[in-house]
């Protein structure tokens, strides 16, 4: 960083460091998502005894790349009585929000882009909007099927919205803060002096299942996915959308799968803290490889989820948004509320 | 100029423009996402004043909720932007002296020596590292604390009664009750027959497959 600033002055230096900073964040993201794709084929293919995609290079490892030329490839096909800017910009619609959210998550307490002091509600806020490239697409190309996908979609989204925002009220409430680094480093204390048992998921289990849950719902993944619904409205919003386009939305979807995973991870699972015990020594000591680890544990999950679950009815996913999450978080959060008075307090 | 003051007029330029395609667009669709972009606009005026716990509510409320069910309606309202636009000119003068009261209204209490914009001034200067939504709660809950609770109960009241008025049976309504499906047993839905294996007759042969069928 001194050496750009040296090279080209202190401003346009900081600015350089700060974009080498983006890159270093954004292209394993990239990377990640192409290979989450990969991930999501060939474990869904074992668990239905099949071996998944398997010819291009060694054991299928380069099929993302496959897909991603012929992606390149393909003609973007702008429908006829479309709104033809807003069709354009549907897809950036929904992937900057899952790449902007990322300035603020942290990797480990000092690994940070920015680190605000209301990281938490920047993030609340900035996924707010991704809900603007599902209902402009499916609004844009000027079709039933589309825009049907995008009613549900949106419906569903804005429905979870809320409930995850109450899990994520209990989250603050104990942390004390909106500040992602604080909100893990006060995970590490605790019950046992900060070992698994002091991180949140286990004092505010029912906040961390609806988040988890409501998290699978805002990505409309399985068993949430009536949006696409492939058997009904033939892939829901993004159906006039083909070539690059229809991949900057499959892109989002997974930047987006990745976010809720981090963010759970951070939120209810420590971060990047150790499992063990500090006495251990290396595997002890808090690291990103921690994050990592936990991010693929949620990832799987979602993964799993789609392999095991029959989709939800409509009428069904919005009974259990509205009349089964909120309630329990809302009262879920009232309990904490008394547990942080009482002299049971585990977070003083 | 310094780099705020550049940000600052570039973000005013695209709210004036927002906005004013917010009253022009053609097609409502088109003015209520002008109106989005105004929102996000103007939040990042109130980041410039250092208002962040200002400037993401009003993203995360305005943007991500009131803005979404807005155009959720006017998505689907079939309107038709001809006949809307048919009476522009007659109803013109009513809404021009309007806004025209309304922007002398505005010169007059900005520009009155009792208003006093010159001697207004930023509050107290806090800390770099302080907490900004800390201070907001601190004041919400302490100085502020009874127009708090009297704008909850408002709220709270207008959102009973805008259940209240929307909320009536209907005579259509395919409403299931789930515990209830739940409590479904097989024998319920479903009887299991016991049926005779026949040895089809070589003339009735394809009478008897498509009962069984």
């Amino acid at each position: 960083m001194e050496l750009l600033q040296n090279l080209l002055g202190t401003e346009a230096g900081l600015a350089v460091w700060t974009l080498l900073k983006i890159l270093a964040i954004v292209a394993p993201l990239m990377i990640g998502v192409a290979y989450l794709t990969l991930a999501e084929r060939k474990v869904i293919g074992y668990m239905q005894i099949r071996i998944g995609p398997n010819r291009v290079g060694p054991k299928g490892l380069l099929q993302p790349l496959a897909d991603g030329v012929k992606l390149l490839m393909k003609e973007i096909i702008l429908p006829t009585k479309s709104s033809k800017g807003l069709f354009l910009v549907a897809p950036v619609l929904s992937i900057m929000p899952a790449l902007a959210a990322w300035a603020v998550i942290p990797f480990t307490d000092t690994m940070v882009l920015a680190n605000i002091d209301a990281s938490l509600l920047f993030i609340m806020a900035i996924t707010s909007m991704g809900v603007y490239g599902v209902i402009v697409a499916g609004w844009a190309g000027n079709s039933k099927y589309s825009f049907l996908g995008a009613l549900r979609s949106s419906a569903q989204i804005v429905s979870y919205e809320i409930s995850m925002g109450f899990a994520l009220v209990g989250v603050l409430m104990v942390s004390g803060s909106l500040n992602l680094v604080e909100i893990v480093n006060q995970q590490g204390h605790g019950i046992g002096g900060g070992s698994v048992l002091s991180w949140n998921w286990l004092p505010l289990f029912p906040l961390f299942l609806v988040y988890l849950i409501s998290g699978v719902a805002e990505t409309n993944r399985a068993p949430f996915d009536v949006a696409e619904g492939e058997s009904e409205i033939v892939a829901g919003f993004h159906v006039e959308y083909s070539g690059m386009a229809f991949a900057v939305f499959f892109l989002a979807e997974y930047a987006n799968m990745i976010l809720v995973s981090a963010l759970t991870a951070i939120m209810f699972m420590g971060g990047w803290l150790s499992p063990f015990p500090a006495s251990w020594g290396a595997l002890g000591a808090s690291g990103v490889i921690w994050l990592l680890a936990k991010i693929s544990l949620v990832l799987f999950l979602f993964l799993w989820f789609r392999a095991t679950f029959p989709r939800y009815r409509y009428d069904q996913i919005m009974r259990l948004g509205w009349k089964i999450f909120i309630p329990v978080s809302l009262v879920w959060v009232l309990v904490v509320g008394a547990w942080m008075m009482s002299p049971l307090s585990l977070w003083n | 100029m310094s780099f705020q003051a550049v940000v600052f007029y570039v973000l005013s330029l695209i709210l004036i423009v927002a906005a004013f395609r917010v009253v022009t667009a053609k097609n409502p669709v088109h003015a209520a996402l002008y109106l989005v972009l105004a929102f996000f606009t103007a939040s990042g005026h109130w980041l410039l004043l250092q208002a962040e716990f200002l400037a993401i509510a009003l993203v995360l409320v305005y943007v991500g909720a009131v803005m979404v069910l807005f155009l959720f309606v006017v998505m689907m309202l079939d309107i038709n932007i001809e006949k809307l636009r048919e009476g522009f000119w007659q109803h013109f003068p009513l809404a021009g002296t309007v806004a025209l009261v309304m922007v002398a209204e505005m010169v007059l209490i900005l520009s009155s020596p009792e208003a006093n914009l010159a001697g207004f001034q930023a509050g107290p200067a806090v800390a770099a590292d302080a907490s900004n939504v800390r201070e907001l709660g601190r004041q919400l809950y302490t100085v502020y604390l009874l127009p708090f609770e009297a704008a909850a109960v408002v709220l709270l009241v207008a959102m009973v009664a805008a259940i209240g008025i929307t909320m009536r049976k209907r005579a259509d309504s395919k409403y299931i009750n789930p515990a209830e499906q739940v409590r479904v047993r097989r024998n319920d839905r479903v009887r299991m027959v016991q049926v005779q294996a026949v040895k089809p007759e070589a003339d009735s042969a394809s009478d008897i497959n498509e009962q069984q069928a």
